[in-house]
């Protein structure tokens, strides 16, 4: 335990930077996790790993020698299809069965996922190197490197731009109209498999978005999908289905208690925070849910 | 009904004996029927919860690794000092005498039971007031935050891991570990087997299937079902400790995160072998442990590296194409022989009305 962290405002500042540009890159994962929750009724627990698969197209053409931030493009591209791909392996088979049995074959999903990666990229951590350089704010107390001020600022760029397409394309529609009542969506002429297919996709392409950002900000390694998951699912549950600003607001809040966590807890304890946090979280959850439960009269 | 029982007994006695001989007609391969009666232990517990209670948790590794580590602190910590231990190569300055090996790995057992179970019954309330997939979750990122937790503790080895006290070097007999560690995990295969058989023709059982099929009918019978939840929770805890404890001292050396709360492997591997088996039944995972066991070993070496996309494309197969497992589908075949009586008329109705 360590508490100097409130003794000195400008690591204060620091941290809760960190935490918030953080954050919003988390809330774009979330995003996808709610999207393919509300609309498939499937908890993914692959989407940490298609993060970082995402991740590792980036630094992939970071090995070619094209700058890393053009895998935000090129990323959410290969990944839509993998997406769209996994759907018609595994995914269809077990959408309309027991959340379970989606919670263990996605499970499956991600350990074939790691290890594959482990296969092809190697077991090392590694880093795209963006060279943006960083900011300075404060008299040079305070630094902040450009890529994550970088990585901010293309979440919210694509998060704006899927609300929009969602909103007023035709596939976006039909998506809302699978998740409203996937039933009358069929009766009406909507050709559900294919919606889903599109919907597994776009959270996909989403990861990758989001990977592709992780490569330049953080670090990749095969093994490090869960904690994504866990986040995602996290600020899912506090936040909601399909309420964006909430997604925005409570991906901020755990980037937040991260890098808070990180300065008082120390960096050994950083990922058993999140785990925690999440425990506590549900059952928080639980106890205010069972407060509500009445008798019926 | 006699003639039932009488096949019981040799069925019974049969395989006790087979047990009892193993460890000296396979000597080689003692370290795996170990491992197959720890597997099949977990596998049993884990029915216990997710195929009985249908409270599918990830998290029993937690008093898998809980258990591994109360153990061997135990067993170091009665006789030495635990940090000194830990922090170099403690086995090499401290060394058990036979009696205090045995004295701490009996005590430490006793340990690893007891408490793994007032922890579950601790959390258990909190916990087990989640549904479904929430629940699972919840577990399964309980059984992770403990690794990751263990992994930062200094007493306890944290990140370089914590040596476990060697066997007695005064045993001149080699294949006395082998075979100390076998006949231990034998035993408590026994012990879980007879209460779980036990619990299969109780009320609990019937009480757990209510909760199971539909738990807010189940309360509003009148049963309390929180309580009956936290008490099979702490049953599961009470073998998963033991079994963590033995398999401890037999692979002689605990990580925090690859060994002890292994939830990438043991983990897994307890859901995956009580769903081969078959969910819900006494000898489903018994039988889906031992053919698990089998393949892994068979199959792991001959295609080393790729063991864990096997596993995960095995995961994928196994829930996708075979929830209901290999009971499940001899069930369906052969419902006779579960005591299942089929009505004919209603069936061949069924069939007309659909």
């Amino acid at each position: 335990m360590d508490f100097l962290i409130f003794k000195a405002p400008m690591l204060m500042v620091q941290a809760s930077l960190d935490g918030i540009l953080l954050g919003i890159l988390f809330a774009l994962i979330a995003y996808g996790m709610a999207l393919q929750w509300g609309v498939m009724n499937i908890i993914n627990i692959a989407q940490g790993d298609l993060v970082i698969l995402g991740g590792y197209i980036a630094y992939t053409i970071y090995l070619w020698g094209i700058h890393p931030a053009w895998g935000v493009i090129i990323s959410p591209i290969i990944m839509f299809f993998v997406g769209w791909a996994l759907y018609k392996l595994v995914i269809n088979k077990v959408v309309d069965r027991d959340l379970f049995i989606s919670i263990l074959a996605t499970f499956g999903i991600a350990i074939v996922f790691q290890q594959l990666m482990n296969f092809i990229f190697g077991a090392d951590v590694v880093v795209a190197q963006s060279e943006y350089g960083t900011t300075m704010l404060f008299d040079n107390s305070v630094t902040l490197p450009n890529s994550k001020i970088f990585s901010a600022f293309i979440s919210v760029l694509y998060a704006v731009a899927l609300v929009i397409y969602m909103k007023k394309s035709r596939l976006g529609r039909a998506i809302r109209a699978t998740a409203q009542n996937a039933r009358a969506a069929k009766i009406l002429g909507v050709d559900t498999e294919k919606v889903y297919a599109a919907t597994f996709g776009i959270n996909a392409a989403l990861c990758g978005i989001a990977g592709a950002l992780i490569s330049i900000t953080l670090t990749l390694h095969p093994y490090v999908g869960l904690p994504y998951t866990v986040r995602s699912f996290m600020i899912v549950i506090v936040a909601g289905l399909g309420n964006l600003p909430a997604v925005a607001v409570s991906g901020m809040g755990l980037g937040l208690f991260e890098e808070f966590a990180d300065y008082i807890l120390g960096t050994e304890f950083r990922i058993g925070a999140v785990f925690m946090l999440l425990v506590f979280i549900l059952v928080y959850r639980r106890f205010k849910l069972s407060k509500k439960r009445e008798y019926l009269k | 009904m006699n003639k039932v029982k009488q096949k019981d007994l040799i069925l019974y006695s049969g395989l006790i004996i087979l047990g009892l001989a193993a460890p000296f007609l396979f000597s080689a391969f003692k370290v795996q029927l170990t491992y197959l009666c720890v597997l099949i232990v977990l596998a049993m517990t884990w029915n216990l919860q997710g195929g009985e209670m249908g409270y599918n948790t990830f998290g029993n590794i937690l008093f898998y690794g809980l258990g591994m580590y109360l153990t061997a602190s135990v067993q170091v910590g009665m006789f030495f000092p635990l940090a000194e231990w830990t922090e170099s190569g403690g086995e090499k300055t401290f060394v058990h005498t036979t009696a205090q090996y045995f004295q701490g790995i009996g005590v430490g057992l006793l340990v690893s039971a007891i408490v793994p179970a007032i922890v579950a019954g601790a959390i258990g309330y909190a916990i087990l007031g989640l549904r479904g997939h929430y629940f699972a979750i919840c577990t399964l990122g309980l059984g992770i935050a403990a690794g990751e937790i263990a992994g930062g503790i200094e007493i306890i080895g944290a990140g370089q891991g914590f040596t476990t006290p060697p066997f007695p070097a005064e045993i001149v007999d080699t294949e006395a570990r082998g075979k100390f560690f076998y006949f231990l995990s034998f035993a408590l295969l026994i012990g879980t087997f007879v209460f779980v058989k036990y619990i299969y023709g109780s009320r609990f059982r019937l009480i757990l299937n209510a909760i199971r099929d539909n738990e807010d009918k189940a309360e509003a019978m009148g049963i309390q079902t929180m309580k009956y939840k936290i008490v099979g929770w702490m049953c599961s805890a009470f073998f998963c400790g033991l079994a963590g404890g033995i398999m401890g001292g037999l692979i002689g050396y605990i990580d925090s995160t690859d060994v002890a709360f292994d939830g990438r492997e043991m983990g897994v591997f307890m859901v995956l072998m009580a769903i081969l088996g078959g969910k819900g039944t006494l000898w489903g995972p018994v039988i889906g442990a031992t053919l698990f066991h089998f393949f892994k070993e068979g199959l792991w070496t001959l295609i080393l590296g790729w063991q864990y996309v096997a596993l995960g494309v095995l995961i994928v197969v196994i829930v996708v194409y075979f929830p209901e497992g290999l009971m499940g589908w001899l069930r369906e075949k052969y419902p006779e022989r579960f005591g299942e009586v089929i009505d004919e008329k209603d069936r061949k109705a069924q069939v007309e009305l659909k």
